[in-house]
């Protein structure tokens, strides 16, 4: 049982819902629970080969999932997972 | 066009960062409501992570992100979008800007001219994903009765 944080931006694609809880037991499977709840979310997260887009970040609690074990980091009960967009840009 | 509505208090928020930052860029994140008109009520800068190159480029990290939200969240705001400077360069968004861009966000750019604000526009995504100038309105603070009332009393 772990909580999704979505986006504000995504937000529009889960009927404004701001979580969104799964049942699965790691963080792939959360996801994709989530995207078959959702199925407009999927396009907005992963790329064309179900990998997490380029400027997404998947967190649990403080850490990037590239700093656990990707989509096997193990979830319980009370993990947060957190969709997190990269904000940056510049002026020219 | 839509429309988005800046307060007084946000509005002085993000020039002041814009300003005080320079020749750097700035940038944070606002905060409001969006049920009929876009309002921005709050705006809060945050550190532009971006190790160098800071002049042209801008970085908000990931937990400065969740951060965001989960102050939105907790002050029964919402996270309307995002704004940064842009030194010695006009108010228009770049491809860089275009390349990371959200849909849904609201993106304030401020242009900054010698340390001073030359104009202050706002962009949003349009379904087409292209960027699209929101008109923004200036909103004064409401009028402050207790004020008033206190130079009466001196
Ligand atoms: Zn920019």
């Amino acid at each position: 049982m772990a909580k999704i944080i979505i986006p504000t931006p995504l937000r529009k694609f889960t009927d404004n819902q701001s979580s969104f809880q799964a049942t699965s037991g790691n963080v792939g499977e959360a996801l994709n629970e989530l995207t078959t709840a959702y199925p407009g979310v999927k396009g907005h997260l992963f790329d064309d080969n179900g990998q997490v887009r380029q400027f997404i970040k998947v967190f649990v609690g403080e850490d990037d999932i590239k700093d656990l074990d990707n989509n096997a980091t193990l979830v319980e009960s009370g993990t947060i997972i957190s969709i997190v967009p990269a904000i940056a840009g510049g002026c020219i | 066009m839509s429309k988005l509505i800046l307060t007084e208090d946000a509005r002085k928020v993000i020039i002041k960062d814009a300003e005080s930052t320079y020749p750097h860029e700035c940038c944070g994140f606002f905060y409001g409501s969006d049920d009929d008109k876009r309002t921005v009520t709050e705006a809060i800068p945050v550190v532009n992570t971006k190790e160098e190159n800071r002049e042209r480029r801008f970085e908000i990290s990931a937990i400065d992100y969740m951060k965001a939200e989960q102050y939105a969240d907790e002050n029964g705001l919402t996270l309307l979008g995002v704004y940064h400077s842009h030194p010695e360069h006009a108010a228009i968004p770049s491809e860089h800007d275009l390349r990371q861009a959200l849909p849904y966000f609201s993106y304030i750019i401020v242009s900054v001219k010698k340390a001073k604000t030359a104009a202050v526009l706002s962009w949003k995504l349009n379904d087409q994903g292209r960027f699209e100038q929101e008109t923004v309105i200036n909103q004064n603070n409401p009028f402050d009765v207790d004020v008033f009332l206190s130079s009466f009393n001196q």
